[in-house]
């Protein structure tokens, strides 16, 4: 096929390109994905008993700007890699500003905290299990995100994989936040973020082979 | 001064190109045609700079860019630069190429190369080596013929749909997905 010819058939009935489609796509994955969330901690875990008080606790509410900032940030990560051509930008820092607020806060909470107290503040009761349940409840977030981001066209696949992980590892941390009993900045600050970098590993590693177009 | 001419020259054309596909991308067929014309031959010179030393790909990979271009162009954001966004592209499709390349290399007899040498100098590179109509033909019928009655003989979605007995939405996604399975077969083949 000569490439005159190639330029007829594709433009013949190509028809129009609903516009935004990559915000669409998105909202899409995250909506599925986060119900897929839900629903399988309703299942395994439940939401955590005094909800109704911890919803009074200033530290619930920072508990859970951290991880939708960082799952906003991730988004706008994503949103730019999966398109050819954009550059991240100011992404980086709004990807780290969450996560260094969180230990400034998580230094000052270890330094307030009497010396034997502090590896509670940072171990909590759950420590075993925490990174892994936020990874578990990350996966359908997972699946349904680089569903998207296949539909699109990351340019950069490693990166591409890696944010699309991170953002389904933050949605994961959001619907674990009802459950999780840990309030103290240096647990959140560690496990959470340990919890969210284990999807954001697996889409690093995958990335170059599932995103390719 | 040559620079500046140059820059004027690229900047009109860039916006030239820019309305074209924005056109396109609401429906506008003729404008979208002339948009993959004019970008065919930007994409030619591109490849053909950076593929000196394998002249006889230029043509398949300028191919190649064109359908990722076309599946892909839900991807263009209106407020970016086109030049951006299509030179990602091509630079993607380049890089693909060289390590697909690179992979076959270390799998067959180098001589190879050194025999072919001489007959490959002449090759006439506006001719691509792949045909992608044969590639077409290996398509499964539903989606080979939504692309054959849609955008080959240029028949309607209904027309394509009763000519076939497919479905409206399923003569769509044929034709999406036919053209997707296409760019597999060229990237899984090559």
């Amino acid at each position: 096929m000569r490439t005159d010819d190639l330029v007829d058939m594709l433009a013949t009935g190509a028809g129009a390109v609903a516009p935004n489609a990559a915000a669409r796509r998105y909202a899409a994955a995250i909506g599925w994905g986060a119900l897929g969330a839900a629903l399988l901690m309703g299942i395994l875990l439940g939401v955590r008993r005094d909800l109704g008080v911890a919803v009074l606790l200033p530290m619930f509410w920072v508990k859970l700007a951290f991880v939708a900032c960082l799952a906003a940030a991730s988004l706008l990560a994503v949103l730019r890699l999966s398109r050819p051509g954009l550059r991240l930008a100011w992404v980086p820092g709004a990807l780290a500003a969450p996560v260094l607020a969180m230990w400034v806060l998580a230094a000052f909470a270890l330094m307030r905290t009497q010396p034997a107290q502090r590896a509670w503040l940072f171990f909590g009761d759950t420590w075993t299990s925490c990174p892994f349940l936020v990874a578990l409840l990350s996966a359908p977030v997972f699946a349904a995100v680089l569903w998207a981001t296949r539909g699109l066209a990351p340019t950069r696949l490693r990166l591409a994989g890696a944010a699309a992980g991170l953002l389904s590892g933050a949605v994961g941390a959001l619907v674990y936040s009802l459950h999780c009993p840990e309030l103290e900045a240096p647990f959140l600050g560690f496990w959470y973020l340990l919890g969210m970098l284990i999807p954001t590993a697996a889409g690093a590693l995958l990335g170059p082979r599932l995103l390719r177009w | 001064m040559q620079r500046m001419e140059q820059t004027g020259r690229m900047n009109a054309s860039e916006e030239r190109l820019r309305k074209l596909l924005i056109r396109g991308l609401a429906g506008d067929e003729p404008a979208y045609h002339a948009f993959l014309q004019e970008l065919s031959a930007h994409l030619r010179a591109f490849l053909r700079k950076r593929l000196m030393r394998l002249p006889d790909e230029v043509e398949d990979l300028v191919q190649e860019s064109l359908l990722a271009i076309h599946n892909q162009r839900h991807t263009y954001d209106a407020g970016q630069p086109l030049t951006a966004w299509i030179h990602a592209i091509a630079k993607y499709k380049l890089i693909d190429l060289l390590r697909r390349r690179a992979k076959r290399d270390l799998l067959t007899d180098p001589l190879d190369d050194e025999i072919d040498f001489l007959s490959s100098s002449d090759n006439d590179a506006a001719e691509a080596r792949r045909d992608l109509g044969k590639l077409l033909e290996r398509l499964p019928d539903r989606q080979r013929l939504p692309i054959v009655h849609m955008k080959l003989e240029g028949l309607s979605v209904a027309e394509a749909a009763r000519v076939t007995g497919m479905s409206e939405s399923a003569v769509k996604v044929g034709v999406h997905r036919g053209l997707k399975a296409l760019a597999a077969m060229i990237r899984g083949n090559a």
